[in-house]
């Protein structure tokens, strides 16, 4: 069942600065289904859009950027909301009931002058306009220990907290009213590995309990390859590459996502890592065709004239390459 | 120099406070500049009929010493610049030194000239200067008023460029100079310097800015050199002869619209100076890459 | 208690006692080292108006000031002297009102200054930080352009100009205001509608042009600050949470963008006060600065040292005061 639909969705920065004109197509076209009770990685390079694509599902879109064109369409408890054409007080409402946005940044998602309660309360409040403390109270502190987190942090200032607890608590902001959709973007970058278990381990156990969608993006396959029920390649502000964990780690079709497995370091192999040749292109001013080829061993004359299109190439597997469809349809 | 024109046009085109105070300030310059050909000398009086409006004459009247006011300003104007230009430059070599020494040393070198420089922060300086200039009254010129000035007036400034080196220090160009060799005078003058260059120019200016006006106050207070026409005495003469409760109120209306216009102007160039830039929107300006991704 | 708050108090006492010596040290210097000796000076005065003309008594007049001053001794001696004199709150006499102590007449002139450095403080410091933060918070808003436009125009201007402007347009112009003054000539210190509104009435000009150069400056310094925070993390954050937009502005926004505007307080206090003693001589308003600018008429040294070294010490404990409320607002000083 869909929770969330993403029709043909473009997102630039547009921003005039000294005379000089920019479009920014930071999301260019892409499309994507969410399904109820899953775990769905954005992976991608730096400054591929994976953070602006996260944006437009939250819609969270504030100039500089601006939806060009495409649809966000939530679907839930049977009701259908475009979040790109929704109202101020429509996104209001949608909004940490029903879908939850973790930003990244986990050292400073937390106000530095007040105390946890009070961001919790502020958090609270704002949908639930008339809680009593008490009964206010008793709930956050029952969300706390369902999520393990001792009820000490309400008493603390974000700078008492170490780096981990701080993002624990933004998480457990974000799942006060047990969202449906919960939105996580980078959500352990800043954090060292062991506390970055303690996260994922958290996230993973969050979704779990509510049977609930979670969307996490991160430029680490590692996370993806550990949590994540499907996964989404992006490029360049386009989708490449989308298939189940197993099926992108097992086979990667396109030549980028073999380039960011193959990037991954694995036990007892020594050979030496390769990283891709290049940068991500300008996306002011992208490469025509596929956004790829200029970095891609395997291009093809007809990959600088002519942009692939995501196509289904098996249940749930898509793939915008020409290369690699053929590859593939050879094989089948 | 072509990049400094260029970023000169950039702010005339592109920023409307910055077309003002530009505008204003080569106006004013060039009025400065007039002093050269002005056909009267600044120290002799009575050449003219005394108090006289604006005419066509004399444009800006004539003051109750038989001075032209318009002339007489040429002088006052290119002055009052000259000694805040020259207190700016002796003030920076004291602010530049103790910004970079102190942002770059780091450790007790840094703690103790922070905790010094913040102390000339805090001091109140007026009433150090009219006990320096009350003793030393009448036998200082410009020159050693811009040396006295400039003493007091580097704190602020060597605060900010402190602040701009310890953001630099982190990057990696330092490192790379740190080990293979540099010593530690060539780093800060080669790598820092140029990255500090922009936070000293507006310092520069709204050292500029304190300068003058402080002149302003001590002439009115009657401890400049009087003699020397300035902005701020011109205006002690004709508070000495009651301009304004015997109507001659053009010669100081002359002195405070010039410096009202003059301060704003500066001012207008600090802040679009420091729009221009910051480093968001240097970035923005500078490249098309996708830099505000999470903007 | 912590121990980081321990650390912060004891730093700012430091910083201050460091300002109060370095500015004593100054102070004591200045007269000592310049190539002009302020005894001789006093004496070419006196004996140019005819006070004195035999050589015996300008020798004795001499000998006299040089005592007055503290001017005998080695110098390590006379900086000893200087001091005890300071920390006994002993300025000496001054010589324009012989022999009334200096520390007497700054006593009375101190009400005045402290009274109109506070309540304009005060006043332009809370008015350009709440404007401030409105017209940054609020960016695309009309009004907060037009704000914009004026504070900057009024920020940059001098105190003393701003002062002199004010007095002549509406002192002199259109005559709303008393052209200078405390109180109306004549007047007994009562605690009556009369008396307060001749206070008031005496004060409004002062006080404002030092709050017109004040709250431009808060306000744009603000704005700024705002602006910064509100592209903070935490702010989006709550933002897109659906946290009350009232809340946001006060709780969020404000608050932490108001922390550095209470160092800047402290830091530019200074600067404020050499404001309000230029302020003060404009309008003959009986405070330090109107008392120097009699001094420096007069001729009064020993004044003049008294009015520098007490601005000194004042200020210093005034930004003292700031310093050790800061950590009230900025929970990362007071609980480590």
């Amino acid at each position: 069942m869909n929770v969330l639909r993403i029709e043909n969705i473009q997102a630039y920065y547009q921003s005039t600065l000294y005379g000089i004109a920019r479009n920014v197509r930071a999301v260019d076209g892409v499309s994507l289904d969410l399904h109820a009770d899953e775990i769905y990685g954005i992976a991608g390079e730096s400054s591929c859009g994976k953070t602006t694509l996260i944006k437009v599902m939250f819609g969270a879109v504030e100039p500089p950027l601006t939806i060009v064109g495409g649809k966000v369409l939530y679907q839930l408890d049977g009701n259908h909301i475009d979040v790109t054409q929704a109202d101020a007080e429509t996104l209001r409402q949608l909004r940490w009931k029903q879908v939850s946005y973790i930003l990244q940044g986990s050292m400073s998602l937390l106000n530095p002058v007040r105390k946890i309660r009070k961001t919790f309360w502020d958090f609270t409040k704002a949908h639930e306009p008339t809680i009593e403390p008490a009964k206010f109270e008793a709930t956050t502190r029952g969300h706390l220990d369902r999520l393990g987190l001792p009820a000490e942090v309400l008493d603390s200032y974000p700078h008492q907290l170490s780096g981990g607890m701080k993002q624990r608590v933004a998480i457990a902001l974000a799942t006060i009213f047990q969202p449906k959709v919960i939105l996580a973007d980078e959500p352990t970058t800043a954090l060292d590995v062991v506390v970055q278990r303690g996260v994922l381990q958290l996230l993973r156990r969050i979704q779990q309990e509510t049977k609930n969608t979670l969307v996490i993006v991160t430029h680490d396959m590692g996370i993806h390859a550990n949590i994540a029920h499907r996964v989404g390649i992006m490029y360049a502000g386009r989708l490449v590459e989308e298939g189940r964990v197993r099926e992108i780690f097992g086979e990667p079709l396109h030549p980028y996502t073999r380039h960011l497995i193959q990037s991954l370091p694995a036990i007892g192999d020594k050979s030496e890592r390769q990283g891709i040749p290049g940068a991500p292109p300008n996306l002011a001013d992208p490469p025509p065709g596929c956004r790829f080829h200029p970095r891609c061993p395997y291009a093809k004359p007809i990959c600088s004239i002519e942009a692939p299109q995501l196509t289904t190439i098996a249940d749930g597997r898509r793939i915008a390459c020409f290369l690699a469809a053929k590859e593939n349809a050879n094989v089948s | 120099m072509r990049s400094r024109m260029r970023v000169i046009s950039d702010l005339y085109r592109h920023d409307p406070r910055c077309r003002f105070a530009l505008s204003v300030i080569f106006i004013v310059v060039i009025f400065a500049l007039l002093s050269l050909v002005s056909p009267y000398d600044p120290g002799s009086s009575y050449y003219a009929p005394p108090s006289l409006p604006p005419s066509r004459e004399h444009p800006f009247g004539t003051n109750s010493r038989g001075q032209d006011i318009f002339w007489l300003m040429t002088f006052a104007v290119r002055n009052s610049l000259t000694f805040g230009i020259l207190t700016a430059f002796l003030s920076r070599i004291i602010a530049i030194f103790v910004g970079l020494t102190s942002g770059y040393k780091g450790g007790i070198v840094d703690r103790i000239m922070m905790v010094i420089n913040d102390s000339f922060v805090v001091l109140p300086v007026l009433p150090i200067l009219i006990l320096i200039n009350f003793i030393m009254r009448g036998q200082m010129g410009l020159m050693e008023l811009a040396m006295i000035m400039a003493l007091f007036g580097w704190a602020w400034d060597a605060r900010l460029i402190r602040s701009q080196v310890l953001s630099l220090k982190e990057r990696e160009f330092t490192f790379t100079s740190v080990f293979s060799g540099t010593n530690t005078a060539r780093i800060l003058l080669s790598e820092h310097l140029p990255f500090v260059t922009p936070i000293v120019l507006s310092t520069t200016i709204n050292n500029l800015l304190w300068a003058i006006g402080m002149e302003v106050t001590l002439a009115v207070l009657g401890l400049s050199n009087i003699g020397i026409p300035t902005i701020g005495t011109t205006i002690y003469w004709a508070n000495q002869h009651q301009a304004l409760i015997s109507g001659v109120w053009w010669w100081l209306a002359a002195p405070v619209a010039i410096s009202v216009l003059l301060f704003i102007a500066l001012y207008l160039l600090v802040v679009g100076l420091g729009t221009y830039l910051d480093p968001r929107t240097r970035i923005q300006r500078m490249k098309g890459a996708l830099s505000d991704e999470r903007a | 208690m912590p121990r980081s708050f321990l650390s912060y108090i004891a730093q700012r006492a430091v910083q201050c006692v460091l300002v109060i010596l370095i500015g004593i040290t100054i102070t004591f210097f200045i007269p000592r080292l310049s190539p002009t000796d302020p005894v001789e000076t006093a004496v070419n005065q006196a004996v140019m108006v005819g006070q004195f003309s035999h050589p015996d008594a300008v020798r004795e007049m001499k000998e006299a000031l040089i005592r007055l001053y503290g001017l005998d001794g080695t110098l390590l001696q006379q900086y000893v002297r200087f001091w005890k004199g300071l920390l006994a709150g002993d300025l000496g006499p001054s010589l324009s009102s012989f022999p009334k102590p200096v520390m007497t007449l700054i006593r009375g002139s101190l009400p005045w200054t402290a009274g109109l450095l506070l309540t304009t403080a005060v006043i332009s410091w809370t008015l350009g930080n709440l404007l401030g933060s409105l017209a940054g918070y609020y960016k695309n808003q009309r009004w907060a352009s037009i704000v914009g436009i004026i504070a900057m125009a009024l920020h940059p201007i001098p105190y003393y100009i701003m002062a002199f402007v004010l007095v002549v347009l509406l002192a002199y112009v259109v005559p709303i205001f008393p052209i200078g003054g405390a109180i109306d000539i004549g007047l007994k210190p009562a605690f009556s509608i009369v008396y307060l509104s001749s206070l008031l009435r005496h004060a409004i000009l002062p006080s404002l042009s030092l709050l017109l150069v004040g709250v431009g400056g808060w306000f744009l310094g603000m704005r700024t600050l705002v602006t910064n925070v509100i592209a903070e993390d935490y702010v989006t954050y709550a933002k897109y949470a659906g946290v009350r937009d009232r809340v946001i502005m006060y709780q969020y926004v404000m608050r932490n963008a108001l922390l550095p505007q209470i160092t800047g307080l402290a830091m530019q206090l200074g600067l404020i006060f050499n404001g309000a003693l230029i302020t003060e001589y404009v309008f003959s308003y009986p405070g330090l600065g109107y008392l120097a600018y009699n001094a420096i008429f007069a001729g009064d040294y020993s004044l003049i040292m008294g009015v520098a070294v007490f601005s000194i010490v004042g200020v210093s404990i005034a930004v003292l005061l700031i310093d050790l409320a800061y950590p009230l607002f900025d929970p990362r000083v007071k609980y480590q």
